[in-house]
């Protein structure tokens, strides 16, 4: 059978992929903290009238600016935070206000819900949450092993996503993709989880066997796990894209001042979601100032 | 040695919490728990293994604060993306962090204070890994202000971490990996080997009384009859100190810096 190339063209818009998601929808975003968010396709939803979503994500800024818009209905996580400013403000200011649902939850029991998710399993059985709040605040199940041990153990509910949101370093048009960094997170259990991922990237190629085929095991997930691809350059600012770009800690913290003073996201959403990605990127020093910011050290 | 801080003093007791752990990953989140992890592999317990605060394994602890970006030698590969595979849920790790509350049952919580869980009167960073962690590695904590607010009466706002309080143990469930050792406050040193786990304080820091701990301490201790008082890094102690702390992050740990003698 001969496949085209125009079937398995996934390229997109930013626009296309965001006409792809609908009110209501579970959204699985990539990265942690402030590290490797697609944040550029977070601004295209902030731009939409994309509502009452459910957000599963280790959080950043991607799940402040969604709460400060009043696109979250419910969030599922395990901390949010900017790093280099470890209380997300605008996150906290969505909770004290009790405007969304959480479902609170560990870190590992988040990525072993993806995995659930990923294997097409109700649950994930774990020791992790038992002794603590999380199992009764959150209607988490118990089971008992039906071997001898008869030990009793949290069912972690698989955490299916309708659609997952994900920025990597490379992608060819057909989704076959390329992570770097020194950490890629939990970005390929997303993109398992999810019925549907589109991945924004720092650089399109044609046939990535033409260009990168030395780089082949930096694909943390296949291909048939990618429904639309686009080229973002600096599509995590204001976060971090290693080994590309550091995290750009003036934009984060005049993210953060701004929970405070004025407080009010209309007032200023211009400034940190733009009318456009060009604008917005133009707005904080262009592509050339983005590739200086420096890597955070640890 | 009258030129010795209380952070110098805490980074040397929380070392000591890191001797004869064998080859686990230590943790040391915060910058007297990170400086005590290191000097314990830089000293008495080399075995130790830990990371670079990103995701490479490091032989040689990776010194506080700016330096150039690839000033480490990565020995190994430990990412957020296996750290649950390698580290937690093998029970090979220790971790020293600093939760906002704790109970008398070493219960801790990082997530919210106050209000209900739909709407907290404060919110912070959410329970993030602690639960995983406490079920199934030891943890030893860092407190730089003992205080009624931290070591809180009754039970912590939202339980995050695993304790030792059977009301909060579901049946059946395993608790074997529970293991909390050792608590270093600007005060004094804990552990918890009273009775049933109770909350003991095993050394003062020099100058503190006993009736001190316990006024800043939102329920009863248990002590040692007689109580020692918190050691003292060596000469040689400090240097390492020094060498992992170039730009001198610890003195700013706690107010003025003070000595760990207070002055007479």
């Amino acid at each position: 059978m001969t496949v085209t190339n125009g079937t398995l063209d996934k390229r997109m818009s930013a626009a296309d992929i965001v006409a792809q998601l609908s009110d209501g929808m579970t959204l699985g975003i990539g990265g942690w903290g402030p590290r490797r968010k697609p944040m550029a396709l977070v601004r295209e939803i902030l731009r939409s009238d994309l509502k009452d979503l459910t957000i599963v994500a280790y959080g950043g800024a991607d799940v402040g600016m969604l709460c400060a818009a009043g696109k979250v209905k419910k969030l599922v996580f395990a901390f949010v935070s900017l790093d280099a400013i470890p209380l997300e403000p605008w996150f906290r200011k969505a909770r004290e206000a009790g405007s969304i649902e959480v479902l609170e939850l560990d870190e590992g029991m988040f990525q072993w819900g993806l995995k659930a998710a990923a294997f097409g399993l109700p649950f994930l059985p774990t020791r992790v949450g038992l002794g603590t709040d999380l199992a009764e605040l959150g209607g988490l199940k118990t089971v008992s092993s039906p071997y001898a041990d008869g030990e009793t153990l949290i069912a972690m509910p698989a955490l299916k996503l309708d659609a997952a949101l994900i920025h990597v370093n490379r992608s060819d048009w057909r989704g076959n993709v390329q992570l770097f960094g020194a950490d890629t997170y939990y970005d390929e259990w997303f993109a398992k989880a999810a019925a549907r991922s589109f991945v924004s990237c720092e650089e399109l190629v044609d046939r990535i066997e033409d260009h990168y085929p030395e780089d082949a095991q930096a694909q943390t997930f296949e291909r048939c796990f990618v429904t639309g691809v686009v080229e973002i350059p600096c599509g995590a600012h204001p976060g971090s894209m290693p080994p590309l770009y550091g995290w750009d800690f003036k934009a984060l913290k005049a993210y953060a001042d701004a929970a405070k003073d004025p407080g009010d996201w209309n007032a200023v959403k211009d400034r940190f979601v733009g009318a456009d990605e060009a604008q917005y990127l133009a707005s904080f020093g262009g592509k050339e100032a983005v590739a200086a910011l420096p890597l955070p050290i640890f | 040695m009258t030129d010795v801080t209380l952070a110098e003093l805490c980074i040397f007791a929380a070392s000591e919490a890191f001797c004869g752990n064998g080859e686990i990953i230590a943790t040391g989140v915060g910058p007297i728990p990170r400086l005590g992890a290191s000097l314990a592999k830089l000293t008495h317990s080399p075995e130790l293994m830990m990371t670079d605060g990103e995701a490479y394994l490091v032989e040689q602890p990776v010194p506080l604060g700016p330096r150039k970006y690839d000033d480490r030698k990565k020995a190994g590969y430990l990412p957020f993306s296996r750290f649950f595979d390698s580290a937690v849920w093998t029970g090979r790790r220790h971790a020293m962090v600093t939760p906002t509350q704790i109970d008398r049952f070493g219960q801790i919580n990082l997530s919210r204070l106050g209000g209900t869980h739909q709407q907290p009167k404060t919110q912070m960073l959410g329970v993030r890994g602690f639960p995983g962690n406490t079920i199934y590695h030891p943890n030893s904590f860092f407190f730089p202000q003992h205080s009624t607010r931290v070591f809180v009466a009754g039970e912590v706002d939202m339980i995050s971490g695993v304790g030792y309080n059977p009301a909060r143990r579901v049946p059946g469930g395993n608790y074997s990996g529970v293991d909390l050792r050792r608590i270093i406050t600007n005060l004094c040193v804990m552990d918890f080997g009273g009775a049933d786990h109770a909350m003991r304080v095993v050394s003062l820091h020099p100058g503190v009384t006993f009736d001190a701990v316990q006024t800043a301490t939102g329920f009863a201790l248990e002590r040692l009859e007689t109580l020692p008082e918190t050691a003292l890094p060596t000469a040689d102690d400090l240097a390492v100190i020094a060498a992992l702390d170039p730009h001198g992050i610890r003195a700013g740990v706690f107010k003025d810096n003070p000595p760990a003698r207070p002055a007479a």
